[in-house]
C-alpha cells in the first residue's frame, strides 16, 4: 500500500538527503523531511490508516512506480493534440514511414571509420527527391548516418544540433563523444518506441575519439550494438556478408582498403538494391576530424547484358 | 520424425516439446544455390547461344548415322556421355567442327572444352527452426549433362525434379538426341506455371548441350531467366552479392570454382536457412562431376568421449591452509535401540 519510496527512506538513515531534495521537486510530499527512521514509520502507518491514496508520482509526465504508462491520455511534451484512435487508442504518430532512405553502410579502420548513405529519398516505389543527405555531422569527432524515414531523421539532426550547440555554450573544453551520442540515441529510440510513437529510423554512428574507433547501430526499437561492419536495411543482407568476409581475412584495414570495400558494397546495392541510387555521400572520421564527400557515384558495368542471350 | 502414439498419461503428453506434440510440417530448404557460367576466351570462338545457321545441330544427326558415316569419321570427342563410350552408331566419333566446318563452311558453335556450368548448393534442409537434414543434397540429376539446384519446399524441389529428370530421359530416346538445357526449362516453367505457384520450388537448371553451357533460373509461378550467374533461396542475397563483385565472363576452373564456392559460404555464414557444407557440380562438355562436400566453411569440432580432467589442468596459483578451529560445545551419547 504504501508506496515504495518510503519502504526505502525507512531502511537507510543515508537517504536522508533524498528526501528533501524529492520532496521540494515534487511538491506533494509531507512537510517534514524523514529525520528519523520514526517519523517515517509513523507516515507509513498514517497512510496505511488513511485508507487508499493515489501514488505519487515520482517524475514528472511518466507513471508511478508499478504502474503503466498511460498510453490514452496525451503526454506532457504535446498539448493539444488528440487522440487519433478516437479516445481509448493509444497516441501514435509514426506509423508507417513516408520519404525512405535506404540502407546506411559503415566499417571501421585503423584510425577511424567511414560511413556511406546514398542520397535518395524514396516515396514508396517512386524516387522522389535524389540529391538529400542522409548523413549528418554531429560534432567534430562523430558522424551520424540515417535510413527510414527522412522526416524522423530530420528532427533527429534539428535535437542532436540543438544538444551540440548547448554542449558548446557550456564551454568546458568537453565534447560529446561518439559512444555517448549512441547511449543517448538508444535511450531516446527506445523510449519512444515504449511510447507506441517510435522515430522510424536505423542509424549508424560513426566517429573516432581519444584514438580509439567507434561504429555503433540504433533502430527503431531501440536495438542498439556495435561492430566492426554494420549495414541498415537491405545492405545487412547484400553488403555485410561481403564487408565480413573481408574483415575475417583481414582485421584491421587501412583507410584505403575500408574505402574501397565501401565503395565495392555501394556498387552492389546499386545494383541489386531496387530502391538504391548512384548516388552517395561517404564520411570520413579520423583524428583530423571528418570529411564528407560526395556525391560520389560507382562504375556500372552493364557488359553481362551481352552474354544474356538463346532460348529460354 | 514418426508420428507419435497418444500420450498414455498426462505426463507422456508434454514430452513432444511445450507445444506438445506437433506433427512434423513440409520441410523447406532455406538455402543457399548458385550457379556460374564460366569460359575460358581464347579458346575458340564462344557460344553463340543458338544452333546456329541451320537452327538444328547438324553434328548430332551425323552422329546418330542418319546421313551415313560417308567418310566424314574423324577424330574428336562426341559430346554424348562425354568420351566416345555409349556413342551411337557402333563407337563411331566424329568431330562437330570439321563436320560442320566442312559440311557448311558457317561459324557454327565451337564448345571449347575449358567452358562449363557450375551449379553449388548448400545442404541444410530446416523445419521452421529446426535443421532436420544438417547434409541433404540439393544438386539434382536431371540428365548426364543438365543437373539442377533445388530450394525452396525440399519435397517440391525433389519431386519436380525428378519428374523433369524422368521425362528429359523419354525426350532424349525419342529425338535421339543429348537433352538440351532449354527443353528441361521449357518443361520446369510449364509445369510450374500450370500450378500458379503452389509448386513451391525455386530452381537454378544449368547444363552443357550440343549449343553450348547454359544456366537458367526457375521461379515458383514459372518464370525463368536466362543468365551467366545467379542465386536463389534464403541467402541468395548473400550469394550474390558475392558473385556480382567477382564475376568475370573469362574465368579459369578453378578460379571460378572457388568464386561459386565463396558464394555459397557467404550464403552459409549469414543467412541462419543455410548451412553446413558446400556442394559443388562441374558440368563440361565432357560430363558432370558433383563434388561433394566441395567445403566444410565451419568444421566440426572433434567429441572426445573423454571428460575427465587430468590433474594439473587447472594451475594452482597460491595456497593458503587455515586451521580450522572448532570447539566442543556439547556430547550427547544417544543410545540405538536394537530391540
Amino acid at each position: 500500500m504504501a508506496p515504495y519510496g518510503t519502504r526505502l527512506f525507512s531502511a537507510g538513515a543515508t537517504l536522508k538527503m533524498a528526501a528533501p531534495a524529492y520532496g521540494a521537486r515534487e511538491g506533494t510530499v509531507a512537510a517534514a523531511p524523514a529525520r528519523c527512521t520514526d517519523s517515517v514509520r509513523a507516515r507509513v502507518t498514517k497512510m496505511e490508516a488513511g485508507g487508499m491514496r493515489l501514488p505519487l508520482p515520482f517524475w514528472a509526465g511518466s507513471p508511478a512506480p508499478g504502474e503503466l504508462y498511460s498510453l490514452t491520455c496525451p503526454s506532457a511534451a504535446g498539448p493539444g493534440l488528440e487522440s487519433q484512435a478516437g479516445g481509448g487508442g493509444p497516441l501514435t504518430r509514426t506509423q508507417n514511414p513516408m520519404v525512405t532512405g535506404t540502407s546506411v553502410l559503415g566499417v571501421k579502420f585503423d584510425g577511424g571509420v567511414v560511413i556511406a548513405a546514398d542520397m535518395l529519398g524514396s516515396y514508396g516505389s517512386l524516387a522522389r527527391f535524389r540529391n538529400i543527405s542522409r548523413i549528418m555531422k554531429v560534432n567534430d569527432n562523430t558522424v551520424l548516418g540515417a535510413s527510414g524515414d527522412y522526416a524522423d531523421f530530420q528532427y533527429l539532426k534539428q535535437v542532436i544540433d540543438q544538444m551540440i550547440i548547448d554542449e558548446e555554450l557550456l564551454g568546458d573544453g568537453h565534447s560529446y563523444s561518439p559512444k555517448a551520442i549512441h547511449s543517448w540515441l538508444t535511450r531516446a529510440m527506445y523510449s519512444r518506441r515504449s511510447k507506441m510513437n517510435p522515430l522510424w529510423n536505423t542509424v549508424v554512428i560513426g566517429g573516432f575519439y581519444n584514438g580509439e574507433s567507434f561504429l555503433g547501430y540504433v533502430d527503431m526499437l531501440g536495438v542498439a550494438y556495435e561492430d566492426p561492419t554494420l549495414a541498415t536495411g537491405y545492405g545487412a543482407y547484400l553488403a555485410q556478408p561481403l564487408m565480413r568476409e573481408v574483415l575475417e581475412k583481414k582485421p584491421i584495414l587501412t583507410k584505403d582498403e575500408a574505402r574501397d570495400l565501401i565503395e565495392r558494397c555501394m556498387k552492389i546495392l546499386y545494383y541489386r538494391d531496387a530502391r538504391s541510387f548512384n548516388r552517395y555521400e561517404l564520411a570520413i572520421v579520423t583524428e583530423k576530424g571528418v570529411e564528407v564527400e560526395g556525391p560520389l557515384s560507382v562504375e556500372t558495368n552493364w557488359d553481362i547484358a551481352h552474354l544474356i542471350r538463346g532460348f529460354e | 520424425m514418426t508420428s507419435p502414439s497418444p500420450p498414455r498419461n498426462a505426463a507422456l503428453a508434454k514430452v513432444g516439446g511445450p507445444q506438445g506434440f506437433l506433427p512434423p510440417k513440409a520441410r523447406k530448404t532455406g538455402t543457399t544455390i548458385a550457379g556460374l557460367i564460366y569460359k575460358v576466351s581464347g579458346q575458340g570462338q564462344g557460344w553463340a547461344g543458338g544452333a546456329g545457321a541451320g537452327g538444328v545441330c547438324q553434328g548430332e544427326l551425323w552422329g546418330w548415322g542418319r546421313w551415313g558415316t560417308g567418310g566424314l569419321v574423324t577424330q574428336g570427342l562426341c559430346p554424348r556421355w562425354g568420351c566416345g563410350a555409349g556413342s551411337p552408331s557402333q563407337g563411331e566419333v566424329w568431330c562437330q567442327e570439321q563436320v560442320w566446318g566442312w559440311l557448311w563452311g558457317a561459324d557454327l558453335p565451337h564448345i571449347s572444352p575449358q567452358e562449363g556450368v557450375i551449379l553449388g548448393a548448400d545442404t541444410r534442409a530446416t523445419d521452421d527452426m529446426v535443421v532436420a537434414d544438417k547434409n541433404c543434397e540439393k544438386i539434382h540429376f536431371i540428365a548426364p549433362n543438365i543437373y539442377c539446384c533445388g530450394a525452396g519446399v525440399a519435397a517440391d524441389a525433389e519431386v519436380t525434379t525428378q519428374l523433369l529428370s524422368s521425362n528429359m530421359e523419354l525426350h532424349s530416346l525419342s529425338t535421339g538426341r543429348l537433352p538440351r538445357v532449354a527443353t528441361a526449362c521449357r518443361f520446369l516453367k510449364q509445369m510450374l506455371f500450370r500450378y500458379q505457384g503452389h509448386i513451391g520450388a525455386s530452381l537454378i537448371l544449368g547444363g552443357v548441350d550440343s549449343t553450348g553451357p547454359h544456366l537458367y533460373s526457375v521461379h515458383p509461378h514459372g518464370s525463368t531467366s536466362k543468365l551467366p550467374f545467379t542465386s536463389m533461396g534464403s541467402g541468395a542475397p548473400a550469394a550474390i552479392a558475392v558473385l556480382e563483385d567477382r564475376f568475370k565472363p573469362d574465368m579459369e576452373l578453378a578460379e571460378a570454382q572457388e568464386l561459386l564456392a565463396d558464394a555459397i559460404t557467404a550464403g552459409v555464414l549469414s543467412d541462419l536457412g543455410s548451412g553446413s557444407n558446400v556442394d559443388l557440380c562441374v558440368i563440361t562438355r565432357g560430363g558432370a562431376q558433383t563434388l561433394r562436400p566441395f567445403r566444410t566453411p565451419i568444421p566440426h569440432g572433434q567429441r572426445q568421449g573423454r571428460y575427465r580432467y587430468r590433474a594439473g589442468t587447472t594451475a594452482v596459483l597460491s595456497e593458503a591452509v587455515a586451521p580450522l578451529r572448532l570447539q566442543l560445545l556439547d556430547e550427547t551419547v544417544t543410545g540405538m535401540d536394537v530391540d
